[in-house]
């Protein structure tokens, strides 16, 4: 007889529970989002409705002429062609990097796994060591072996930095996913004279769908929001779009127009965003390889 | 009398030439071979030119006069380095704490079997796909004294509201960490996740069995299993917020004066900027080192385990 009310009072706990707990979690979303929501209504902001305090207010009449302004119009530095310049520039750093990028660390990640390389453990542990090294303590000599080789303040050298730097997650990855692959398939293969890059373009690289998408969005988000190469790399005529958004914002002089910043911001933001929303799972797969092994 | 050919078969060069000790195939050798040409020249070297730079009087061409530790001694002796170093820890230290601590709460959150998780997680992740650049500039525009908040509380009616950390020096590197958190706790709260994900669906039955509430059952239970998971963390988070350059440029440029200098952007004015050669790559080296004490643990578990 007593377990009838105790029954009931769990009931109603338990409820009472899971509201508080969805409770927390769109609050928590909201705090998350409104960073993103500010800038999205500043944008669509007139240069008069930018005033102090009115962060978050929608905007009276939404307009895109900040986006158009931030696109094609605004000056950054000498240069009013607006953010597109840095567009155009990103899109021909990305491309290049990330198709050569993944080539390479899928190759070696081949060769350190599942071929009969040497010390392989030894040499996957050097190459991993690239992940672990600030920028700030090689980019000197770095930058005075590009101006060497004539790579200085072109995409080339930018491309090559890149494929550098992202060697040795690459490789870890590439490496990981080819020791689940059976060896007898490869040793087919080679009984039937099949040669290392036979092989790999011919077997592997068709198995590897999921491992190149999740490549692809790290790499992806990776290159494309890279400041600091950009900047070391490069002058002005090839500055990636961060680079190009760092320097409009920054080098304004008398009264800043908000609008057309935040609108380039998320310009900037864009291609990313879309990246992170159509890939889901391989994001989170991708942030978290280099860390969580497997 | 013509000189004796070289015979590469007998030269006990040759199986180094051919990188024969690398095994595979001569089509893998190249391969491994360019990779480790690579990274012995492009990691290695570099880091080994830096730190030898570190050694000299170089200021604004790199110069071979070495002059011992005394880069060293002059940066630690100052003010603006001992600003960014310290920096590092006030910025650091507070950022792991809180991005651990809000992303392992938001896991067990999620991990309540709750509706539309894919949302939610999908909302605490979407910081991560963006440029640190983007970070940093719409936490400078959200924070900014007038424009933002502060006015923005105020207009609501509270007046007294305070809120201005950009403008304040004591203050402004906890603006860092705020925007940091925002963008850094998803990664915690997916790799905590995949975590609890993994924990035995046994311990749960017999815990509720015993009748322990759920709380006390992931704080003494469940949690210390994830201390691995919680280990990575804290490293990933421990090197970026070494690496952590592009934020303090967007958002602060290490103002208010020098006062949220960091030691990623402090190398960067030396080397590029202030023809400080010696100087930027002694706090260059100071760097490197920070990220090899903060692997350390890593390397000390992994040897054990192996000594097993």
């Amino acid at each position: 007889m007593t377990t009838q009310p105790n029954l009931a009072m769990r009931n109603w706990n338990q409820r009472v529970g899971r509201t508080a707990l969805y409770l927390v979690l769109i609050l928590a979303c909201v705090a998350y989002l409104v960073p993103l929501v500010v800038m999205v209504m500043t944008s669509l902001k007139t240069a008069g409705e930018v005033q102090p305090g009115t962060i978050f207010m929608w905007p009276e009449n939404p307009s895109f002429d900040a986006w158009i302004k931030a696109w094609s119009q605004a000056c950054i530095g000498l240069d009013c062609r607006g953010i597109r310049v840095g567009f155009w520039n990103s899109v021909m750093i990305w491309v290049p990097s990330l198709i050569l990028s993944i080539l390479a660390g899928a190759i070696l990640g081949f060769a350190l796994s599942r071929w009969q390389t040497r010390h392989a453990g030894l040499i996957l542990g050097l190459v991993l060591f690239g992940a672990f090294i600030p920028l700030q303590v090689v980019i000197y000599p770095l930058i005075k072996m590009a101006a060497n080789l004539g790579l200085y303040n072109s995409f080339a050298g930018i491309v090559v930095v890149h494929i550098i730097f992202g060697l040795p997650v690459l490789t870890l990855i590439f490496s990981n996913f080819y020791v689940g692959i059976p060896v007898e398939l490869i040793n087919a293969a080679r009984v039937d004279g099949a040669g290392f890059f036979r092989i790999f373009f011919g077997i592997l690289l068709p198995m590897s769908r999921n491992i190149l998408i999740v490549a692809l969005v790290l790499q992806g988000t990776g290159i494309w929001n890279d400041y600091i190469v950009g900047v070391s790399f490069g002058t002005p005529d090839i500055y990636p779009m961060t680079v190009k958004l760092q320097t409009l914002v920054g080098s304004q002089f008398g009264e800043k127009e908000y609008n057309v910043n935040m609108a380039a911001t998320l310009l900037t933001s864009l291609p990313p965003l879309l990246l992170y929303l159509v890939s889901g799972r391989y994001f989170v797969r991708g942030i978290t390889s280099g860390a969580v092994k497997g | 009398m013509p000189a004796p050919a070289i015979d590469l078969k007998a030269s006990s060069m040759r199986p180094f030439l051919t990188l024969q000790f690398l095994g595979g195939t001569p089509a893998s050798r190249i391969v491994v071979g360019l990779a480790i040409a690579v990274a012995l020249t492009c990691y290695v070297m570099t880091i080994a030119w830096t730190l030898a730079m570190s050694f000299t009087s170089s200021t604004f061409l790199p110069d071979w006069d070495f002059v011992g530790i005394e880069r060293y001694v002059d940066l630690f002796g100052s003010s603006r380095w001992s600003v960014a170093f310290a920096n590092m820890f006030l910025f650091g230290i507070p950022f792991i704490f809180l991005a651990l601590a809000l992303g392992t709460f938001l896991a067990i959150l999620i991990d309540q079997k709750v509706q539309g998780e894919a949302v939610f997680r999908t909302i605490v992740l979407y910081p991560l796909a963006l440029s640190f650049i983007v970070v940093g500039l719409i936490w400078q525009w959200v924070l900014e004294p007038n424009f933002g908040l502060q006015t923005a509380v105020r207009a609501m009616g509270w007046e007294t509201f305070r809120f201005d950390w950009m403008a304040r020096s004591d203050r402004v590197i906890y603006t860092l960490v705020l925007a940091a958190v925002w963008h850094s706790s998803g990664i915690v709260m997916a790799i905590m996740l995949a975590g609890l994900r993994g924990v035995d669906g046994e311990i749960w039955k017999a815990a509720r069995i015993d009748g322990i509430p759920t709380w006390r059952i992931y704080v003494s239970i469940i949690l210390p299993m994830l201390r691995p998971m919680a280990m990575t963390c804290v490293t990933l988070l421990a090197i970026s917020v070494v690496k952590s350059y592009e934020l303090v440029v967007a958002m602060t440029d290490g103002g208010p004066g020098n006062s949220s200098d960091l030691p990623s952007r402090f190398v960067m004015q030396a080397l590029l900027e202030r023809a400080n050669i010696g100087t930027g790559s002694a706090a260059a080296i100071i760097m490197m080192l920070s990220v090899l004490v903060i692997l350390l643990p890593y390397f000390v578990i992994e040897l054990r385990s192996r000594r097993r």
